[in-house]
């Protein structure tokens, strides 16, 4: 083995002793927490405001729905003109789309990134593959009920429901946001065990962490 | 054995490939595209002589079909000679327990990923062949491979991924007939595919 790559001691720039392990993966393994709106209903009423007002889709099309998508990019539908817009990352998204049927093995990627998305989070569900199985009610390797294995917030139905349903559904989310409705997130950290023991039971080759943020 | 055929067709291919294999008939489809069955052994071979002397270059694809009630695997080699404008299709037919064909990754290196598939899918295995036992498209697969005919995708289905009740299926025609016509089927249940007491 490399020496680079070997435990070893590290002194911080504050005067601190710590070991490293280069081969470790480290991640923040806490569980997630559920998130306790704020003290005042007024203050809590801004917070859903600006949070309905800047809905950011995580660029991950885990299905055939994710072209459907791409139209509300452009001029003609422009979803950007209601403060939505597509994020290469998790960590800058706060709205997780599942276009279209979902695979045991994309959804192993949708919980990872899902997991890695920061508070608050929403899911929205697009088209029936995501409800009940849609025209793949039959198949060896897709999921048939989103909700069993992540919270979801809305379900878009259709197949596929066009650029104006994404639209339409969208303002819709944003309703349920400024309502205070929007608690899937919250909803993921309640029943944690439940929802892990769903998509443990589906993806055999866990080799993930439990969570990971 | 002589042939008058037009040495760049595909009955001139045959021709010449029939002098050094067990053929049986060229089946043509369309101009420029025929297929032919020939033995397993023979299979490797033969698309190493069409490579090499007849300018067939490109494997398009290696897919299997499985005839199930007569316990075979039919591969499907189908080569390209793009100068030409040629498809040739070798169809070989392996016994369906023990699957097991030779590799043709040392002729295209190409090979070896529709061979991965296959031993995953069908469940054929290709000794020697690179990866072979590595996940190509499903991830710790515990059942039959899914692609043999004799796997019951739906009751699969049923058994793993959770159902939403109230899932209605409508049989296409009997719903319209009973939709259309409804004084000629009173009592059809279009809800039943099929049903047309």
């Amino acid at each position: 083995m490399k020496a680079e790559l070997e435990k070893r001691l590290v002194t911080g720039p504050d005067g601190v002793e710590f070991e490293v392990d280069p081969l470790r993966d480290y991640y923040c393994d806490a569980l997630p927490e559920v998130q306790r709106p704020a003290y005042l209903r007024i203050v809590e009423d801004l917070f859903n405001w600006a949070r309905a007002e800047s809905i950011w889709i995580l660029g991950f099309g885990t299905g055939c729905g994710a072209i459907e998508m791409r139209p509300l990019m452009t001029p003609r539908f422009d979803a950007y003109r209601y403060g939505i817009q597509w994020r290469p990352t998790p960590r800058q998204a706060n709205l997780f789309v599942i276009s279209g049927y979902l695979s045991v093995k994309t959804l192993k990627r949708v919980i990872r990134s899902y997991e890695q998305m920061q508070n608050p989070k929403y899911v929205v569900g697009l088209g029936s593959c995501t409800l009940n199985g849609g025209m793949y009610f039959d198949s060896y390797n897709t999921i048939k009920r989103l909700d069993q294995y992540l919270p979801v917030d809305l379900y878009i139905t259709g197949c596929m429901p066009r650029p104006e349903a994404l639209l339409a559904g969208f303002l819709e989310l944003k309703k349920l946001i400024r309502a205070g409705k929007a608690e899937g997130a919250n909803q993921y950290a309640a029943n944690f065990a439940w929802y892990k023991a769903n998509q443990k039971q589906v993806i055999h080759d866990w080799d993930m962490p439990d969570y990971n943020w | 054995m002589p042939s008058n055929a037009d040495p760049m067709s595909l009955a001139g291919v045959h021709a010449r490939l029939q002098a050094l294999f067990p053929l049986g008939d060229l089946a043509p489809r369309r101009a420029g595209l025929a297929f032919v069955d020939l033995p397993a052994t023979c299979a490797p071979p033969a698309l190493s002589h069409l490579r090499d002397r007849e300018g067939f270059g490109h494997l398009v694809l290696l897919t299997a079909v499985d005839w199930l009630e007569e316990e075979l695997f039919q591969l499907t080699y189908l080569v390209c000679n793009r100068e030409a404008r040629l498809d040739l299709g070798l169809r070989v037919r392996i016994p369906r327990e023990p699957a097991r064909m030779e590799s043709i990754h040392d002729i295209w290196p190409t090979a070896a990923t529709y061979q991965r598939e296959l031993r995953e899918m069908f469940g054929i295995d290709f000794p020697g062949s690179p990866r072979l036992d590595e996940a190509f498209i499903l991830e710790d697969w515990r059942d039959i491979p899914p692609y043999r005919r004799d796997f019951d995708t739906l009751r699969f289905a049923r058994e793993n991924f959770a159902e939403r009740p109230g899932r209605e299926t409508w049989d296409p025609a009997s719903h319209m007939r009973q939709r259309l016509y409804p004084e000629a089927n009173p009592g059809m249940d279009p809800s039943v595919p099929g049903d047309r007491s």
